[in-house]
């Protein structure tokens, strides 16, 4: 059944482009339909599912090489494909107004979906390489035909970006083909699977900042900012919430999985780094602090979001590098939370806010009484704002607890200076919130700005998004008993070595 | 463990409160302050319900629930009450209810701002009766919003820096505050306040620390310390305690009168209340070696601000910087009582007369300075936005009624005998006179210059001559007399029969004088 989210995506996206043109409600309706379908699909399967790996369908597909069509999912797999269910229909609701080339743009939208679903779903690696790959075309276009400002160079930098990751990625996985010699693979198989520990000490590295980049880790994320401030708002809410969770995914599900070893200490220090478990936890740390210390200084309401992103996704790699039960399951908590708390501002600032004023300029956007004008976006983009810097009660606190009590555990120093990135980010977040919907010295009276009201589809996608970090961030229990066996299954085993027993 | 869950009740009535204010707001102002009051009014109307189910010859926390939430990141729902949480309680619902009797003329302030008022009372009550911390930091954090709103809209010409500030400042100790938990939380595996204090007390939480916590090699007296200066920091920046209290003065000055009213009188006790229901039972240890630096910052934050008070030109600014002073008293209490070692019949009447002290100065302070800002709300209405402290002069003359209830209010906030200030300060003295003679001499200074600068306040704006422009400053009008006249009975009540507070503590501080071991 959960295959059908792939499927269904794909068929969605035919469907489509197979609308009469002149007519885009059709277009919007049938991809609407299909995304609620699909998120159907997702709820139903996280209703059913515990957490413990499932397969979904296993065939042999390229049976010289034994390669498999397999696809499967634990319990972190169910997460991220019920976000990318959550973000693709709220995606769909904020880019209702879209009146250039409908069909194209939603056909190409359903199919990036479907790509990401087949990763989080793929438990073979050439597969989940060639749902990897297929992502990256959609995201192309998608910016470059609807961007805004400088979308070619944004356009062409994320895929140039996400290619550099992907050859280290294919690097890694036709090693693990060879040197395992099992003829196979297939997740599990290649999860149990001793590699050499010097083979897994370059392997992990390697792949790991090959998905890492699409993660937006540092100093590799510069596509980002510039990727989300010229895509359009479904794309930008696309990119930031679930493209960038597929690097960490990968991260997750292939370096650490597969190459555990590769995070044991080196047996010698470089700059006081012992292995590469510290090496990337200083790197998660510095983009938390640095993406929320850049932010603090744009100019552009996008970039502002964009660079927040770079900081809110540290925590992920942060809490993966903890290699602690609770620093892990925090990392997927984070994945979630920040796909929704990032849809969200993107949607406040893409949808509701440029697209009225057509401007994202801070020092603009503060002399017009937004806030007044448009109270609706104000109310939701405090409470986006909330989540964002992680007050309780929203999801983001639950991550980033968990992510903070593990780097307790495995290094404090960096607990104290990622407390230190939380507060640069409420400065940040308070200071764009200020600037555009409480600007002083607002002149120009009501009149004077003719502002459409918010739109239905707007209003839906904005509580969908709301509703969902709230209700996380009030009974995380939906979302942990997912992940928690998740972690605790044999696919794991060799990362935590019983240690979490 | 009581059948009805009392205290969830009391959390969600003003919750419910604003849900209402919101949706019954489009119907206009008069709808909304009528549906606040209503609430309002209910959850005093609880509070006292409360007070009297209230067991005070039981030691225990009680109205206790206690439910799974997220077992693995050691989340429960865990409320209960004891003394101090309902002397709390109590004057949170009294001092928002005043709040919204002195809104009621201000036609500013609409539906948006009575619901972020209730709001701000859901955090409150909140706060003062969650046992788990992660439960109760939601409520602490989330009380913060309303309030920074409540200043950012509705607040003066500065209100957005004041605003930033207050946040920021709060911020930065939250952090802190969070940072110190989670290590705790790492070490003992829990997050729940009585589990905590059950470790700390038998010394189990010191050889969890070091046990669990390897921080570069140091040993868990140190990592302690440092946890308990994060959690400290938290608390003295809420307070505020010198030097953490740059955020104050801004931030009372610029609020409108009415939201000061519930800053000041319910708000800052959150961090007096974090000194008794965390620092004093999980650090007892910590408060005992920093017992010196304590006094010496409880003895700052009430003898400085006097003195910044008395040099204000400003009538809020004043009454800001006394309140720093009053809770001065506070900390000045706890700390002592903290620093003292020795489980000596004579000591633990000391300890506990210090200790019943503060709890009374937390209740009158809370009545007296939200009083104090209700009549500045008055005086502003009146006076055209002005509130210097030279701007007036022989007002007895034109308002006598006004001048007659402002001028006992004054005297309750400098302590005179009769008058709701005085028990909770003299008990404070009698309680530290004897334990830290040094300290106690030389906060009596703090109270010197609170009287100097109160009568200058009676001076400058009461007596003298009357100015030409305010001849016909109209007096309260009868509503307004009605709405101040239970305030001033609570105020002579509570003076003349402290016991009235101070019979439900009893046992309460026996509780906290028996978890100081050090």
């Amino acid at each position: 059944m959960l295959a059908w989210t792939i499927y269904l995506s794909f068929i969605g996206a035919a469907a489509v482009a197979l609308t009469p043109t002149g007519r885009p409600l059709f277009a919007r309706v049938t991809a609407l339909l299909t995304s609620l379908a699909v998120l159907g699909i997702a709820i139903a399967a996280v209703v059913e599912g515990g957490g413990q790996p499932i397969t979904i369908v296993r065939a042999p597909w390229i049976s010289r090489l034994g390669i498999e069509y397999y696809l499967a999912a634990d319990g972190i797999s169910l997460t991220l494909v019920l976000l990318t269910g959550i973000a693709a229909v709220a995606g769909i609701l904020f880019s209702w107004n879209i009146e250039r080339r409908v069909r194209d743009f939603f056909a190409l939208y359903l199919v990036l979906i479907g790509a990401v679903y087949g990763v989080f779903l793929s438990f073979d690696l050439l597969l989940l390489f060639v749902f990897y790959e297929i992502a990256i075309i959609p995201k192309y276009f998608l910016i470059a035909i609807w961007g805004s400002k400088r979308c070619e160079y944004a356009a062409m930098k994320l895929v140039l970006y996400s290619f550099a990751g992907s050859a280290l990625v294919l690097a890694g996985t036709v090693a693990a083909y060879c040197v395992s010699g099992q003829h196979t693979l297939s997740l599990d198989a290649l999860a149990n699977f001793p590699f050499p520990a010097h083979f897994q000490m370059w392997a992990f590295p390697m792949v790991f900042v090959g998905f890492a980049v699409l993660a937006g880790m540092w100093p590799f994320h510069t596509w980002a900012p510039t990727g989300h401030a010229a895509a359009p708002t479904a794309a930008s809410m696309l990119l930031a919430g679930v493209v960038m969770k597929l690097g960490a995914y990968g991260c997750l599900r292939v370096a650490m999985m597969l190459f555990p070893r590769g995070l044991d200490p080196w047996g010698f220090r470089v700059l006081g780094l012992g292995s590469w478990q510290q090496v990337f936890a200083v790197v998660a740390v510095i983009g938390i602090v640095y993406g929320a210390t850049v932010a603090l200084v744009q100019k552009d309401l996008k970039f502002v979001v964009g660079y927040s992103s770079v900081s809110h996704m540290g925590f992920v790699l942060l809490g993966l590098m903890t290699l602690n039960r609770i620093g892990l399951s925090g990392a997927v908590y984070q994945m979630f939370s920040h796909g929704i708390i990032a849809g969200l501002l993107f949607a406040v600032v893409g949808r509701m806010v440029y697209e009225r004023t057509h401007t994202r300029d801070l020092g603009e956007l503060s002399r017009i009484p937004l806030g007044r004008l448009i109270p609706f976006a104000a109310v939701t983009f405090v409470l986006a704002w909330m989540a964002s810097i992680g007050l309780p009660g929203f999801s983001g606190f639950i991550a980033e607890l968990q992510v903070l009590i593990g780097s307790w555990r495995a290094f404090p120093w960096l607990s104290w200076i990622a407390g230190l990135g939380i507060l640069i980010g409420i400065a940040f977040s308070w200071r764009a919130l200020q600037a555009t919907f409480f600007g002083e010295g607002v002149t120009a009276s009501d009149t004077e700005h003719p502002m459409p009201p918010i739109t239905v589809p707007e209003r839906l996608g904005a509580y969908l998004l709301l509703a969902t970090t709230i209700v996380l961030g009030l009974y995380p229990r939906l979302l942990m008993s997912l992940i928690l066996p998740a972690l605790n299954s044999p696919l794991f085993e060799q990362l935590h070595r019983g240690a979490w027993k | 463990m009581s059948q009805f869950p009392y205290v969830s009740g009391l959390t969600l009535l003003p919750f419910a409160g604003g849900v209402s204010v919101l949706l019954l707001g489009r119907a206009g102002r008069s709808a909304a302050r009528l549906t606040a009051a209503v609430f309002a009014t209910a959850a005093v109307a609880y509070t006292a319900m409360l007070w009297f189910r209230f067991v005070p010859a039981l030691a225990a926390m009680q109205f206790q629930e206690l439910h799974a939430w997220e077992p693995s990141i050691g989340l429960q729902y865990h409320v209960g009450a004891d003394g101090l949480s309902l002397v709390m309680l109590a004057v949170s619902s009294l001092v928002v209810l005043m709040s919204i009797a002195a809104s009621w003329k201000n036609t500013n302030q609409g539906p948006a701002y009575f619901a972020l008022l209730l709001f701000l009372e859901t955090g409150l009550f909140g706060t003062y009766t969650a046992l788990n911390f992660l439960h109760w930091f939601l409520y602490w954090e989330l009380s913060l919003i309303p309030a920074f709103f409540l200043i950012r809209i509705w607040g003066g010409a500065g209100r957005a820096r004041a605003a930033t500030r207050f946040f920021v400042y709060t911020m930065v100790g939250s952090i802190t505050l969070l940072l110190a938990f989670l290590a705790l939380f790492l070490a003992s595996g829990s997050f729940d306040f009585m589990e905590l204090t059950e470790m700390a007390q038998i010394g189990q939480l010191t050889a969890a620390i070091s046990q669990n916590l390897h921080w570069h090699q140091w040993d868990s007296g140190h990592i302690s310390m440092w946890l308990f200066c994060a959690a400290f920091l938290g608390f003295a920046i809420k307070t505020p305690v010198v030097p953490f209290h740059g955020w104050l003065g801004s931030a009372y000055a610029e609020a409108a009168p009415e939201t000061t009213m519930v800053l000041t009188g319910s708000l800052s006790k959150m961090g007096v209340y974090g000194f008794f229901r965390i620092l004093l039972p999980i650090f007892p240890e910590q408060m005992w070696r920093a017992k010196t630096i304590l006094l010496w910052l409880a003895i700052a934050s009430i003898v400085l601000p006097a003195f910044t008070a008395w040099v204000q030109t400003d009538l809020r600014r004043m009454f800001a910087y006394s309140s720093i002073n009053h809770l001065g008293y506070c900390i000045l209490g706890i700390v002592t009582v903290a620093g003292s070692s020795g489980a000596s019949a004579s000591l633990v009447d000391e300890k506990a007369a210090a200790l019943t002290g503060v709890m009374l100065q937390l209740f009158s302070h809370g009545i007296t300075a939200a009083a104090l800002f209700w009549f500045l709300a008055l005086l502003e209405r009146r006076s055209g936005g002005l509130l210097g402290l030279n701007d007036f002069g022989g007002l007895r003359r034109a308002m006598p009624v006004f001048s007659g209830l402002m001028g006992i209010t004054l005297f309750a906030s400098l302590g005179l005998p009769g008058l709701i200030g005085f028990p909770g300060e003299f008990l404070i003295f009698k309680g530290v006179f004897p334990l830290a003679w040094w300290a106690a001499s030389l906060a009596v200074l703090g109270l010197l210059i609170t009287a100097v600068f109160l009568l200058l306040i009676l001076q400058r704006v009461f007596s003298g001559a009357l100015g030409k422009r305010w001849q016909s400053m109209p007096d309260l009008t009868l509503a307004e007399r009605c709405m101040l006249a239970p305030a001033i009975v609570v105020m002579f009540a509570v003076g003349l029969y402290p016991q009235l507070i101070a019979g439900i503590l009893q046992n309460t501080v026996m509780q906290f004088v028996g978890q100081v071991r050090y």
